[in-house]
């Protein structure tokens, strides 16, 4: 089995975002390990997501959850539907252990979510944990913080 | 009613709450949230913060109440003191960081006058320019001015911004069970804040957002769309055990409506109730290991199974605040427009009780009460529907007639009843009218008071 390169790593991030602007939420999922959370801390430099409060923490479960109610018939605050689109810098690669088959990738990005007249822009660096299984790269685990996570916001209700 | 030129009198303020419904201009109108934010949030009792979120002397905390900007710091002696954010000068807020530690006094950064944590002067520079101005006979040289009046109540900060007025036990009477029994939870009999709170931003009128808290007739439908889902998701995996967190969090939401007639509302005089009073939402959350045998130790077996046997639901701490008991939360309503509401939800630690319960605490907020929370997604979306509806000219009345007695009700004692009564919502508009316009009979016409 080769190597995970670099330029493979970079290219896994891409197209994660690609996904979630385009809203093919089960292949999303299924970039996913099993045990893997979505972390969204609400402090600067938080470091635990278990005895304060977070944005998300979120488990394969709720995030199941949160993606399957987007499509729902009675899901009223997304009738009309929001939208998304991510504009990614080119990904640090922080880590790479081929022999574990662990890789820890650092991305800025600017996202931005629209529905009616309302739009925002979020500036959040992403953290991902990837690992190669059976020959995929996975989400192990990914950490979002956004710059001004302690600010007061309105529904944010995709995914940054 | 609708917005007029002359200045709205208590008697207007009188004639928009009729027994079973309100006028919408109490939810529309910028001139009756100016006159909540100088009469109602004036008068009551509300609250500020929690002393733990100020333990060492100098320690303080900036927030508001209504639209007033304070400071609540831990003064030189160890109690606390809750300061109108202004220098008495130019009216420079003093602290605009959320918190910090001022030392043995605060020092306004723009000319440097000085104040001590209890808001007396302690230094103004360059002093000599006052003598002789009669400096010393203005409000302005005493300090930073105090609110009226502060409460600790085992470790809740109240405050009333006027010097005179109700006192706090006569205000919250009986309705201070729900935070003890908060409080009563921890086997130190204590709690500790823990982190920073949500913050979550909306475009309604804050009273939505109260009333939301004991709308026992909206989660089944209102979350659906995550409530539902979460069953149905976890019926497809075949109802695995022990359940995950979202179905002991989020499915609760989904009960009948039978669940919510039964489980009962009391009301209690000026404006506070709570949902809950025979079982609740809380009420099947399984054990912690090693926190029953704590409270055993702490209370004693019986003393310890009737502190736990209680399952609030949300308490109303009328105007702004709702707690929940059962998992150490507060949510506090802050009104920043007739349209725009800030809600912080802040949890707490039990002291001495295990981290599992402060987990789960955490896990809610985050679930329920965060900006991301595809329940609180479906929350705002009906309050902002509402104040956007308001404005329909179609009809004026807001309806709250769910269980009313025609022949009226009396809030001025404490009241249990169906679970699904809008009874706690009339009540909190009759604490809202009496305390209105308890100060605006006073304002005789065309004093600065009076002239909105």
């Amino acid at each position: 089995m080769n190597p995970v390169t670099k330029e493979e790593l970079i290219d896994f991030i891409y197209t994660e975002a690609r996904l979630l602007d385009e809203g093919h939420y089960d292949d999303w999922l299924a970039l996913w390990l099993p045990d893997g959370h979505y972390w969204m801390p609400l402090d600067h430099k938080q470091s635990d997501p278990h005895l304060v409060t977070s944005l998300l923490y979120e488990d394969m479960f709720m995030l199941k959850l949160r993606v399957e109610r987007l499509n729902g018939a009675r899901t009223f605050s997304q009738k009309p539907k929001s939208r998304c689109h991510h504009v990614i810098q080119r990904p640090f690669v922080d880590e790479m252990d081929h022999e574990a088959g662990r890789y820890v990738t650092n991305t800025s990005m600017h996202y931005v979510e629209t529905r009616l007249d309302d739009q925002f822009l979020l500036a959040l660096t992403a953290t991902h944990e990837l690992k190669h299984v059976e020959g995929q790269l996975r989400i192990a685990n990914k950490r979002v913080d956004l710059l001004n996570s302690d600010a007061a916001f309105g529904n944010i209700q995709l995914l940054p | 009613m609708s917005e007029r030129h002359h200045p709205l009198s208590a008697e207007d303020i009188d004639a928009m709450i009729e027994g079973h419904q309100v006028h919408r201009d109490v939810y529309t109108s910028q001139r009756v949230f100016d006159l909540e934010m100088r009469h109602l949030f004036a008068n009551t009792w509300v609250f500020v913060g929690h002393d733990s979120q100020t333990p060492n002397k100098g320690d303080y905390y900036t927030t508001q109440i209504g639209n007033q900007p304070v400071i609540q710091v831990r003064h030189s002696d160890g109690e606390i003191k809750v300061l109108h954010n202004r220098c008495p000068h130019k009216g420079t807020k003093i602290a605009i960081d959320r918190e910090g530690n001022t030392g043995k006094f605060f020092r306004c950064p723009y000319h440097a006058w000085s104040f001590k944590t209890d808001g007396c002067l302690l230094a103004i520079p360059l002093k000599k320019g006052y003598e002789g101005t009669g400096l010393e006979n203005t409000d302005n040289a005493k300090g930073m001015k105090p609110v009226g009046a502060v409460k600790n109540y085992r470790g809740f900060i109240f405050a009333r911004l006027t010097e005179d007025g109700i006192s706090f036990e006569d205000f919250f009477l009986d309705s201070l069970s729900s935070i003890d029994n908060m409080v009563d939870r921890s086997p130190a009999g204590r709690l500790e804040v823990a982190g920073p709170p949500l913050r979550y931003m909306h475009k309604c009128n804050w009273k939505m957002l109260v009333e939301n808290q004991t709308d026992t007739c909206h989660p089944m439908v209102a979350h659906e769309s995550s409530a539902g889902t979460a069953v149905k998701i976890w019926e497809e995996l075949g109802n695995p055990e022990p359940r995950p967190p979202a179905m002991q969090i989020i499915a609760p939401f989904m009960s009948p409506y039978e669940f919510f007639e039964n489980m009962g509302i009391r009301t209690w005089p000026n404006g506070h109730g709570h949902t809950g009073v025979h079982h609740s939402i809380h009420s099947d959350y399984s054990a912690i290991p090693g926190y029953f045998e704590a409270m055993c130790d702490a209370y004693g077996e019986d003393r310890a199974k009737a502190i736990l046997d209680e399952n609030r639901h949300n308490t109303i701490y009328f105007p702004s605040i709702m707690v929940k008991g059962p998992i150490q939360q507060l949510r506090n309503f802050i009104p920043l427009g007739p349209d725009k509401t800030l809600v912080e939800s802040y949890i707490y630690r039990l002291v001495d009780a295990p981290d599992q319960l402060l987990a789960r605490t955490a896990m809610y907020n985050r679930m329920i009460n965060a900006p991301t929370s595809i329940v609180g997604h479906d929350d705002l979306e009906m309050y902002e529907r509402a104040q956007e509806g308001l404005m329909s000219d179609g009809l004026e009345w807001v309806n709250l007639q769910r269980l009313y007695p025609v022949d009226g009700e009396d809030f001025s004692e404490e009241a249990v009843e169906n679970g699904t009564t809008e009874r706690q919502m009339r009540n909190q508009f009759d604490a809202w009218r009496k305390f209105m316009t308890a100060t605006m009979r006073h304002c005789a016409i065309g004093t600065p008071e009076a002239a909105e």
